[in-house]
């Protein structure tokens, strides 16, 4: 036994042990062991994806208790670190109704798949390089695929609860992340061209000297921002806004079934951490990360929770954005410049001659960025102060409903204005 | 029998089950439900056959996009939840026809069909085979430009359509 392996490559290293121990002792055959391998690596991935919300959840709760003075959950365990165990014992003990009227076989399914969806994921996410669930080639398309079914379980759940708020969460949910998904995939296709593969590991692989958030900080930008919105996350918590719609789509869902849709998107949050650190941050990458994976999990955990911070900043401080707002800011802001960044960076990195030191290629990609980026800001400023012009004209044609029409009408025109100061 | 094909046996019947229900379910959302069901089995049997890329293809454009658009069309459209309206309409007899002739030709036609890939292995690199054959002037280069020709003239128009007049 060799146990330097356990450093070096210890997936492959349990699995040989097994191997070992059931077909040499034991005699199974050998196709039985490999999918009694394969069940337990699944089991692993899906018990640490249900498992570590439970942390996840208490670290929010402090950090945002933090940037809101105030000290959060630090009475059960060490600084409350069972807080979440205690809460989910609560919720366990709680009675689990369904509404009258409700579609039943769609209302049990929903939380089910919507955690499904976000522990799918996890399957390609490499936690170091010889540390996947499994490495295939079209990693990206398949995160993008899975995702999809997160909303169709908040879709389902919306619509199966008999409720208005529910349905009217669940439509809310339909306009928003179906349209967010649009720049985000075209803002995942940019790290997919600089890498010239689709599997995760290869895109971790062709960070290896610059990492891409350098070499494309614009659809970084959008590919993070569109994520928390596809989270459903505040600043885009419109599909379960209190104020409005009481709890949007999980409104009539109780105790277990509630969990699970929290559970799902504490580490739906994550995963957004988790993938911007893939695609843009490098992932496993770091000293040594190649030769001990053990270091490179330490790597990539890491940076998931620079990730996971900023997910966390956002919420704590920025306010709700309002329905039209969003709309407008996917379809006039976001998709544009992840087109725009797409076809730049394919002009771009054709541009730049094969060969040159990958410092240069990214130095030239982050030039182009930067054109790209100031273009868009100078179009906006433009148009803001078109409109700004365009409202105070109006304004003073009546002078009379000024007073009236003045503070509605301003109101959009002055956040859209904002950017341009 | 080898696993596979027990695998293979089980989705089939499972996507025949959910097409089933798709013409037989009363409620709309329910119908749309099961159309869901059989798109992602459908998914299931690319996987089985290694084109994971027509899987995912599958999962993300069928039940991401299009399925849950028709989802909303109904919720959208209908009282959406007691909504069961007649299941036939006068042509009824005239589409069974259809499927009929259509199941009859099949059964007729595919025993006797040579299938020339049917012992080949699936290549190695699949999926780079087929982005460098879309951009490929000799192979599929042209239909993959005017299909997304189409597909912009398609963008362009929706914007003309939502757009408002002045």
């Amino acid at each position: 036994m060799d146990f330097s392996k356990l450093l070096s490559d210890p997936v492959g290293f349990i699995a040989k042990l097994l191997t070992d121990l059931l077909v040499g002792q034991l005699h199974f055959p050998a196709p039985l062991v490999n999918v009694i391998l394969m069940i337990i690596g699944v089991v692993v991935v899906a018990s640490f994806c249900l498992v570590f919300p439970l942390f996840l959840i208490w670290f929010e709760r402090r950090v945002v208790a933090r940037m809101q003075d105030r000290i959060g959950p630090n009475r059960v365990g060490w600084q409350g670190l069972l807080q979440t165990i205690a809460d989910a014992l609560k919720l366990l003990s709680k009675e689990d109704i369904t509404p009258i009227g409700a579609d039943k076989v769609a209302y049990n399914i929903s939380p089910v798949l919507a955690v499904v969806a976000v522990i799918s994921m996890w399957a390609v996410i490499p936690f170091a390089h010889n540390m996947v669930g499994t490495d295939i080639n079209i990693g990206a398309l398949y995160i993008v695929s899975v995702g999809s079914l997160g909303t169709l379980a908040i879709m389902m759940g919306g619509w199966a609860s008999n409720n208005k708020y529910a349905l009217l969460g669940a439509f809310r949910t339909v306009a928003q992340l179906v349209s967010y998904e649009v720049p985000m995939i075209l803002s995942l296709l940019v790290p997919v061209i600089l890498a010239r593969s689709m599997g995760l590991n290869d895109i971790v692989r062709a960070q290896s000297s610059v990492w891409f958030i350098f070499s494309a900080p614009l659809a970084a930008f959008i590919f993070f921002a569109t994520s928390v919105a596809e989270v459903g996350r505040t600043p885009f918590d419109l599909l379960e806004a209190e104020s409005e719609i009481v709890a949007g789509f999980h409104i009539e869902y109780s105790g277990m079934k509630f969990a699970m849709f929290f559970v799902a998107e504490f580490m739906h949050a994550f995963t957004v951490g988790a993938l911007t650190a893939i695609l843009f941050l490098g992932g496993w990458q770091g000293p040594w990360a190649e030769q001990v994976p053990w270091l490179g999990v330490v790597y990539f955990m890491l940076k998931a929770f620079v990730g996971y911070f900023l997910v966390i900043l956002l919420r704590a401080t920025l306010p709700r954005i309002r329905i039209d707002h969003m709309l407008d800011l996917n379809w006039k802001f976001f998709t544009p410049v992840a087109l725009g960044a797409v076809v730049c960076t394919m002009i771009t990195d054709k541009l730049i001659p094969t060969g040159v030191s990958p410092w240069v290629r990214g130095g030239g990609l982050f030039l182009a960025n930067l054109i790209l980026g100031w273009l868009t800001f100078f179009l906006l400023s433009g148009a803001a102060r078109k409109m700004r012009q365009e409202e105070e004209g109006a304004g003073e044609g009546h002078a009379s409903h000024a007073e009236e029409i003045g503070h509605d009408a301003h109101a959009p025109a002055e956040a859209h204005a904002a950017p341009a100061h | 029998m080898t696993a596979m094909q027990i695998i293979f046996l089980i989705t089939g019947a499972i996507l025949l089950a959910a097409s089933t229900m798709v013409v037989t379910a009363r409620n709309l959302v329910h119908a749309a439900l099961w159309l869901i069901a059989s798109l992602f089995t459908v998914a299931i049997l690319f996987a089985l056959l290694e084109a994971g890329f027509l899987a995912a293809v599958q999962v993300v454009l069928y039940i991401g996009a299009i399925a849950i658009l028709i989802i909303f069309a109904i919720m959208l459209t209908r009282r959406v939840m007691q909504d069961s309206g007649p299941q036939t309409n006068t042509q009824w007899w005239l589409g069974g026809l259809i499927a009929l002739a259509l199941f009859g030709a099949l059964w007729f036609i595919l025993p006797s069909v040579v299938y020339p890939l049917a012992n080949a292995s699936v290549p190695d690199n699949s999926l780079k085979t087929l982005g460098f054959a879309l951009v490929d002037m000799n192979q599929y280069a042209l239909p993959f430009e005017v299909a997304s020709v189409l597909l912009l003239v398609a963008l362009i128009g929706s914007i003309v359509v939502a757009g408002d007049r002045k």
